[in-house]
């Protein structure tokens, strides 16, 4: 009976957490411009998305393309940034490392709100014209510290002496860099990597707010615009579904990948 | 006599206020299996860094063969070094982690895979080419280590603490393999180790350090048989350490009994310490024609020999170690031979602070500000020095306030008595002789009473 309940609570927890995105799924594949209302199976939405007919798929296309070039150019600079803080950080000692650990933890607990106002009121004062360059400068500097999070324990687990021995090999520090430590840290900085695009992907105030007047769109933003003129775009339905499905497809080959690499470790 | 290798002069380290090497100067002779050897924290560990260059001294010189290479990087240093834990590189297995250095230097392939089968060969581990690193035990990982220091063909092998993360017998078993190597290799070793027993073994020269000051160095023999000081003496092996007095030439009383011995050359009644090895006091059971005689406390059989608590007829506890055993409360007779004997000058006779005189009736030290009474000659302000004997320093298990306080660094029973200092941080260290029982890294407080503070002029 106890084992029932168990397992009946986790089915509603996983009920809850996905029947939206499942009932995304369901209505992309009809044609109804209400979302709700079933008006008969089509896969005329994917086909729209992807033909050159549908008067509305340049703009919405031309927002995911920007989402998806933001994100990867803020996760990738934000990896590289992070790691090297992470591994700053790593060898500071006692209290100055502590502090600056806090200082690293603030802007992620910090509301986007905040952080989106105030990266706007920075370059207002620089007088640094807003649009593509400065989302991504945005980005990087809310991305980067999570990546810090991420490497972190890498550098914990890391034998400290690795690096020491590349060096007394022969190895510069710039080798010993790329040839002992990135192997190690790669794990870290890979789930840092996809932590730090995936806050990109979703973010909308900071986006919001740094973009500018030339008329920059990413998804969040002209779902935003999209809602405010009435009604969602239809093609937002099949285009969520395959996002979805996309990041489905690569948190299982990270996690077949990963686990894989366990057994190779422990084995033979 | 073979040439100097690694020249080290004046060199001294300290991180934040703790002096951790404090002017070291060393010669290594080419070829030396040297072994530095002291307790955790002595600055064996940052020495050798220092010598691998992976730290950077304060100030001295480290040159290496000749040529000065304080301010070389490690990296190009002809050294290399096994670490601790042997900091294999845990992505790469054991072929790649061998070749890492020979691959940087861009050396042909054929050369790579012949040196490192040589190497294979020469560490016991042919055929584990391909394996994971973390798939091997500590020794074999050890081994893989010792082959990839050894792989750059450097002119110095350096180890630190190779062996401890190994257990026993695996330990006894690598000794015997790191000797023998050296042997073959005939290259430089330095090892770092805090067991005395492993250094004792291994080297040719052993180097003594203690609180970032070279204690003693000599070979295995010499640091044994005639310690230089009661810190080397308690740490290498074990040994009976006693306060004594120097009578004479060849004659010193200790245990209040006077001794023949073979020392000579100290002031008359100079205050020294005594060691006697526990094997070389004789124990027998008659009574007569014997130098004193004691009570067996308690017998230990420890394999080879029996370990035996005595005390003598003045009241010190001696440790003896003999083929026979004597049944604990039997009476025996001890004889102790002259040459047996090591006698030793005192690293200090009492403590000594500098001191700021306050009033007529306090003056500061250690911090802290302590009564007593000032010679009408001193002046609030003058500096000034206060002496305190050894077993006139109280500790107390608790810390008062205002009264300075520490930590208790290192311990040697004396027979009657225990001899240990206390230590603070940026501060002078306290000696105590005290009867009561404490162990190392105990947190005390200090008292002195106020007719035990001696205060002289500076330079008395």
């Amino acid at each position: 009976m106890k084992k029932f309940f168990a397992r009946f609570y986790i089915a509603i927890i996983l009920l809850v957490l996905y029947a939206p995105i499942f009932f995304i799924g369901v209505f992309s594949f009809t044609e109804s411009k209400v979302l709700g209302t079933w008006t008969g199976f089509s896969t005329r939405l994917y086909t729209g998305l992807f033909s050159n007919e549908n008067p509305g798929r340049e703009s919405l296309l031309g927002a995911v393309e920007n989402t998806l070039v933001i994100a990867l150019v803020a996760a990738f600079v934000s990896m590289f940034l992070g790691t090297v803080s992470a591994i700053g950080i790593f060898n500071l000692r006692g209290r100055k490392r502590q502090a600056i650990q806090y200082l690293n933890n603030i802007p992620m607990i910090n509301p986007d709100i905040i952080t989106g106002v105030s990266i706007f009121l920075l370059f207002v004062f620089l007088h640094v014209t807003q649009g593509y360059a400065t989302v991504i400068l945005a980005h990087i500097t809310f991305c980067t510290p999570y990546v810090v999070l991420s490497v972190m324990p890498k550098l914990q687990q890391m034998n400290p002496s690795i690096y020491e021995a590349a060096l007394d090999m022969g190895a510069t520090p710039v080798q010993a860099f790329w040839k002992v430590m990135v192997p190690e840290l790669k794990p870290g900085m890979i789930s840092g990597f996809i932590l730090a695009f995936t806050m990109s992907l979703d973010d909308f105030a900071v986006t919001f707010f740094t973009r500018g007047t030339i008329g920059l769109e990413t998804l969040s933003t002209y779902i935003y615009a999209d809602a405010r003129k009435g009604g969602l775009t239809p093609e937002l339905r099949p285009l969520m579904t395959l996002m979805f499905l996309l990041v489905l497809v690569l948190l299982i080959v990270l996690n077949v990948r990963s686990s894989r690499l366990a057994t190779k470790k422990l084995g033979r | 006599m073979a040439e100097t290798i690694i020249k080290i002069e004046h060199v001294s380290k300290s991180y934040g206020r703790g002096n951790v090497l404090d002017d070291i100067n060393l010669d290594i002779r080419k070829g030396e299996f040297i072994t530095i050897v002291g307790p955790s924290g002595c600055g064996k560990t940052t020495l050798l860094r220092i010598i691998a260059g992976l730290v950077q001294a304060d100030s001295g010189t480290v040159s290496l063969g000749g040529k000065d290479i304080t301010s070389m990087p490690p990296y190009k240093r002809p050294l290399n070094m096994v670490f601790q834990r042997y900091a294999l590189f845990p992505h790469l297995n054991v072929y790649e982690n061998i070749a890492f250095g020979m691959k940087l230097q861009k050396k042909s392939e054929e050369e790579i895979d012949n040196k490192v089968r040589r190497l294979l060969k020469l560490v016991s581990l042919t055929d584990y080419e391909e394996r994971d690193v973390n798939s091997l035990s500590g020794g074999q990982q050890q081994r893989v280590a010792i082959a990839r220091a050894l792989a750059n063909s450097p002119q110095v092998l350096l180890l630190d603490e190779p062996l401890s993360a190994l257990d026993y017998k695996m330990r006894k078993d690598m000794q015997m393999e790191l000797k023998e190597m050296h042997k073959k290799l005939g290259l430089t070793f330095i090892n770092v180790t805090h067991d005395q027993e492993e250094a004792i073994t291994l080297s040719d020269t052993v180097i003594v350090m203690n609180e970032g000051k070279i204690q003693q160095i000599g070979t295995p023999e010499d640091i044994y048989n005639e310690p230089c000081n009661s810190f080397v003496a308690d740490f290498i092996g074990a040994s009976n350490i006693l306060d004594g007095t120097m009578i004479q030439d060849r004659k010193v009383n200790f245990i209040g009994h006077d001794f023949d011995c073979v020392d000579e050359g100290f002031a008359e009644n100079e205050p020294v310490d005594i060691v006697i090895r526990p094997e070389d006091i004789y124990i027998v059971n008659k009574l007569e024609s014997v130098q004193f005689t004691g009570v067996v406390k308690s017998c230990t059989f420890k394999g080879v020999h029996y370990e035996m608590f005595v005390d003598s007829d003045n009241g010190y506890e001696l440790m003896i170690q003999d083929y026979n055993a004597f049944e604990p409360g039997s009476t025996v007779g001890l004889i102790i031979k002259p040459q047996d004997i090591q006698v030793m000058h005192k690293y200090k006779m009492e403590n000594t602070f500098d001191a700021v005189v306050i009033d007529s009736q306090h003056v500061s030290f250690l911090g802290s500000e302590f009564e007593c009474t000032v010679p009408e000659r001193f002046k609030p302000d003058d500096k000034v020095t206060a002496h305190v004997a050894f077993d006139k320093v109280d500790l107390l298990d608790y810390c008062q306030d205002g009264k300075p306080e520490g930590k208790v660094r290192f311990i040697i029973y004396k027979g009657d008595h225990y001899h240990l200092k206390v230590y603070k941080r940026g501060q002078t260290s306290v000696y105590v002789d005290t009867n009561d029982v404490y162990d190392k890294g105990d947190l005390v407080g200090i008292n002195i009473a106020p007719e035990d503070i001696i205060i002289t002029a500076c330079d008395e």
